[in-house]
């Protein structure tokens, strides 16, 4: 395979690159306001994106219908981002500008970003702010009543913000109230406990989607001018993340079926402060914010069979790996490159636990220096969260973490518009491939969830919206959407039909073992292959073999479990067959065949400067690959270096 | 450790009972809704349809989980939901009693799960600063006491689980409304819409949940710690609402 693909056209607009987005906002077609109440169009997903998104074009005049399998929108995992927003507002004027942004977030996604998506994405931010605080954000003040920022995930500037250690609750908070305010006026209706099970089409564009009401099982078709997916990431896949427990990929990849090619699957960001699993039933991996890193030293003992307790370790039999490797950085070296790190001495033999998997952060240190009460001022909350989840008192020894899957900078393919490779169909948020190229630097999800949602797809979605002026959206007694919901119906008959002998959770978790394991945080081509195979011969067993009890027509867990772990073995082949044709190590894709000697991610620009596109080709058959050159004119290429 | 469960049972449309499980080999580093996941498995094993409950994040900030322990709503530990709550703080051969939330304005879906869709009404009827995209100026033009701040923050980090509801003898909302209001109308970006917002949500409240009669359940409940000071500002400003000249309101 070689060659960039004719079917991938990212329009990005021509001109300088400051002044693409301001130039291209002015080209694109307009929908005059009279007419936007003639559209209408289908959000699923109320987290950042999708409910910023819904809200904003409720607002400017469209039909919109909102969508999520909550019970109620502000449920949706965005809540649970703790750190901050990044925003190029410069306010404490340290010489942060649109550019260094844009810089800094290119480079931190080890060039496979388009350049273009994260210059708009840079400019926006400052406004995400605005409307934030319009909205009563309560983001933290200064005494004189002006906003307060840290330094956050490496950057060399302050220009994170934050609402204590809740920010992502804060913003959604504030997105959620836009988004009611919409309800109560009309502008948009929401639909509280649906999910997302086909994406419709008809002659290849998108047209509705069908969906099954949690609680009473009803299956129902929902037509629209245009869909746009904003469900979030597929870091589930490995079973034990710091997602919500019922984040899917589902949505993605029902529309990658229809059509919307899947680009970059092998990027996942793995968080290097996680508290360690415990047992062999544990449901989730719990973050810890990494702004714990701004005062906390990571060590592990030097001994392979320390026994000692961490207070009784002495300072020269301690290494202090990030300082000792990272100079410059030490323990605020990006978020790939400190989980990496951590996973070497663990493997090395040199856990701290007692299973041996985690290692210390330690804020003796910091107590000594700054006081208890300082510290405790800073990080109270996500101390007290520690003890109630380990039962030990980090003021007293050090916390123990360990890397874990926390967010998926792959997703669906999507052009400047953010539309998918289906016309009509867009993805936002998390759910696309945009914005982080191989790796997501701190606090800048939720600045690109809601970047996408208030400030670029309300925009956007009017250029293609304008072209079908005085056309219905396609009934909903279209063969189309009677075929889907008989698609639908035929796989919930399937799974509630097999009655094997284990539940959906033990397959779930053993896909989990073999992505954790072949597709982590180091990846080999025997180990890909490995993966492929195995995952291949799981799911067979799991076909024939998972236990889904209950029936259709009522609030089934189990049954809503099945189809979203059945739509992970899909994705975890594609993310290995990804992970093998991208035979370079690029930000949370390492290749241990692709390293410097000195242990270094390793990237082939000169081969894999692009975007690896997936294009469905039907059951049972191969994905085909097609790439989109990357072109880097206004960010140097360059070895990234934190030493 | 070993436990012995009483957990509620109910069926769309059918009256409920009280079904009793053993879990035995549990290990205490487990989150309790991790100890009902393995009940769950072996119940699938066994063929029996595993226990209905509701769990998301599982990290004590999206207010799904929602289970009364032993007849506290979200269990013994004080300042801890459901979900963050570990098997440590019981012991071997302890008796559990598992129940969905006590509400009649929660009505039971299945098993534990239950619909909360009244507190949305309540949101929906005034809980936001009216801010469309696009309209916003420079943040730092509107300067925010850190004081103010730091308030509104403390009631905006309600995560509208219900517990406030469901651990009150009265089925009362008011702690969860007050935070909702009292977190924008603390702001001053928020006075603008002070006296609807307040009339409109404390009156949809009232349609659905009962009155309030200063228990202070609630806030021994909430996962968050949600301050009674919040009901009382409400209803300082709830009491306003009736009596301000809204046409004088730009004046300060």
């Amino acid at each position: 395979m070689s060659g960039y693909s004719d079917v991938l056209d990212s329009k990005v607009p021509d001109g300088p690159m400051a002044e693409k987005w301001t130039n291209h906002k002015f080209n694109m077609k307009l929908v005059n306001p009279a007419n936007k109440r003639k559209f209408e169009v289908i959000v699923v997903g109320t987290g950042l994106a999708g409910a910023s998104a819904a809200a904003t074009m409720g607002e400017l005049g469209y039909k919109v219908k909102a969508f999520t399998f909550h019970d109620s929108p502000r449920r949706a995992h965005s809540i649970a981002a703790q750190g901050g927003i990044n925003a190029a507002k410069n306010y404490q004027n340290d010489g942060d500008s649109v550019h260094r942004l844009f810089y800094d977030t290119v480079k931190g996604g080890d060039y496979r970003s388009r350049e273009a998506n994260v210059h708009r994405l840079a400019e926006v931010s400052v406004n995400i702010i605005d409307q934030a605080a319009a909205q009563g954000v309560p983001f933290a003040r200064e005494y004189g009543g002006l906003l307060a920022n840290r330094s956050f995930g490496g950057a060399q500037v302050s220009r994170t913000f934050y609402a204590r250690g809740q920010t992502g609750q804060q913003l959604l908070l504030g997105a959620y109230s836009a988004l009611m305010r919409q309800v109560n006026e009309g502008g948009v209706e929401l639909f509280n406990r649906q999910e997302m099970l086909e994406l419709v089409t008809k002659d290849g564009e998108a047209c509705g989607i069908v969906c099954r009401d949690v609680i009473t099982g009803e299956i129902s078709s929902h037509t629209a001018h245009a869909v746009v997916l904003a469900t979030g990431g597929y870091g589930n896949v490995y079973y034990l993340s710091t997602n919500a427990m019922m984040c899917n990929v589902t949505a993605a990849w029902r529309a990658h079926r229809k059509g919307a090619m899947f680009a970059n699957p092998c990027y996942t960001q793995i968080h290097p402060t996680c508290i360690p699993s415990s047992d062999p039933f544990q449901s989730k991996l719990t973050l810890m914010s990494e702004s714990l890193r701004n005062d906390g030293r990571i060590w592990v003992p030097d001994n392979f069979d320390e026994v000692r307790a961490a207070g009784d370790i002495p300072e020269a039999e301690r290494d202090y790996y990030l300082e000792r490797k990272y100079p410059a950085f030490g323990n605020l070296v990006p978020r790939d490159v400190a989980s990496r790190n951590a996973k070497t001495v663990v493997d090395a033999g040199k856990g701290v636990g007692p299973l041996k998997n985690g290692v210390y952060l330690d804020f003796a240190d910091a107590i000594a220096r700054d006081g208890e009460d300082t510290v405790r001022a800073k990080y109270g909350n996500l101390f007290d969260m520690y003890e109630r989840i380990t039962g030990e008192n980090p003021y007293k020894q050090p916390m123990r973490i360990y890397p874990a899957t926390h967010y998926t900078m792959g997703g669906l393919w999507v052009d400047y518009h953010l539309m998918t490779t289906v016309p009509g169909c867009y993805a936002i948020g998390e759910a696309n491939f945009s914005d982080h190229g191989a790796n997501r630097l701190g606090a800048s999800a939720l600045m690109q969830g809601l970047a996408d949602g208030y400030f670029v797809l309300p925009y956007t979605i009017g250029d293609q919206l304008a072209g079908k002026l005085g056309s219905d959206p396609v009934p909903a007694d279209d063969p189309v959407f009677k075929d889907a919901i008989a698609d639908v119906n035929d796989r919930t008959n399937k799974w509630l039909s097999v009655n094997g002998t284990k539940s959906v959770d033990h397959y779930h978790r053993e896909l989990g073992k073999l992505v954790w394991d072949y597709i982590g945080m180091e990846r080999n081509k025997n180990g890909l292959e490995k993966a492929i195979s195995e995952i291949t011969s799981l799911e067979e067993e799991f076909e024939k073999n998972v236990r889904v009890l209950g029936s259709a027509d009522t609030l089934n867990q189990s049954l809503e479990k099945v189809g979203r772990v059945s739509d992970f073995f899909g994705l975890a082949k594609l993310k290995a067959r990804d992970a093998l044709v991208r035979e370079e190590s690029a930000g949370g894709h390492f290749r241990e065949e692709h390293q410097t000697d000195e242990g270094e991610a390793q990237r082939d620009d000169e081969n894999f400067s692009h975007v690896t596109a997936w294009d469905w080709n039907g059951e049972g058959e191969a994905q085909t690959e097609h790439r989109e050159e990357l072109v880097f004119n206004e960010v140097p290429l360059t070895q990234r270096s934190y030493k | 450790m070993n436990l012995t469960l009483k957990v509620w049972r109910q069926e769309p449309g059918q009256n409920g009972k009280f079904q009793t499980y053993e879990a035995p080999g549990i290990s205490e580093d487990m989150s309790f809704l991790e100890m009902l996941d393995v009940v769950n498995e072996r119940l699938i094993e066994d063929g029996t349809p595993p226990i209905v409950f509701e769990s998301d994040c599982r990290e004590g900030i999206c207010g799904t989980c929602n289970l009364m322990i032993d007849g506290k709503a979200h269990g013994p530990e004080k300042a801890t939901a459901t979900c963050q709550l570990h098997m440590r703080k019981f012991s071997d051969g302890d008796h559990i009693t598992i129940e969905p939330w006590r509400a009649a304005s929660f009505p039971i879906i299945r098993d534990l799960a239950v619909d909360r869709s009244a507190l949305d009404a309540i949101q929906e009827a005034g809980g936001y600063i009216t801010a469309p995209t696009g309209s916003a100026s420079d943040a730092n033009l509107t300067p925010v006491p850190k004081e103010a701040a730091d308030s509104a923050m403390d009631a905006a980090a309600c995560i509208g689980c219900g517990a406030c509801v469901a651990a009150c003898p009265n089925s009362a909302a008011q702690l969860f409304t007050s935070a909702k209001v009292m977190h924008m109308n603390l702001l001053p970006q928020g006075q603008a819409e002070r006296w609807k917002r307040t009339e409109n949500m404390v009156e949809t409240m009232e349609a659905y949940f009962g009155s309030c009669t200063n228990h202070g359940e609630c806030h021994e409940a909430c996962p968050k710690e949600i301050s009674l000071d919040f009901i009382a500002l409400m209803n300082k400003d709830y009491v306003k609402s009736k009596i301000k000249n809204r046409k004088l309101s730009g004046q300060s």
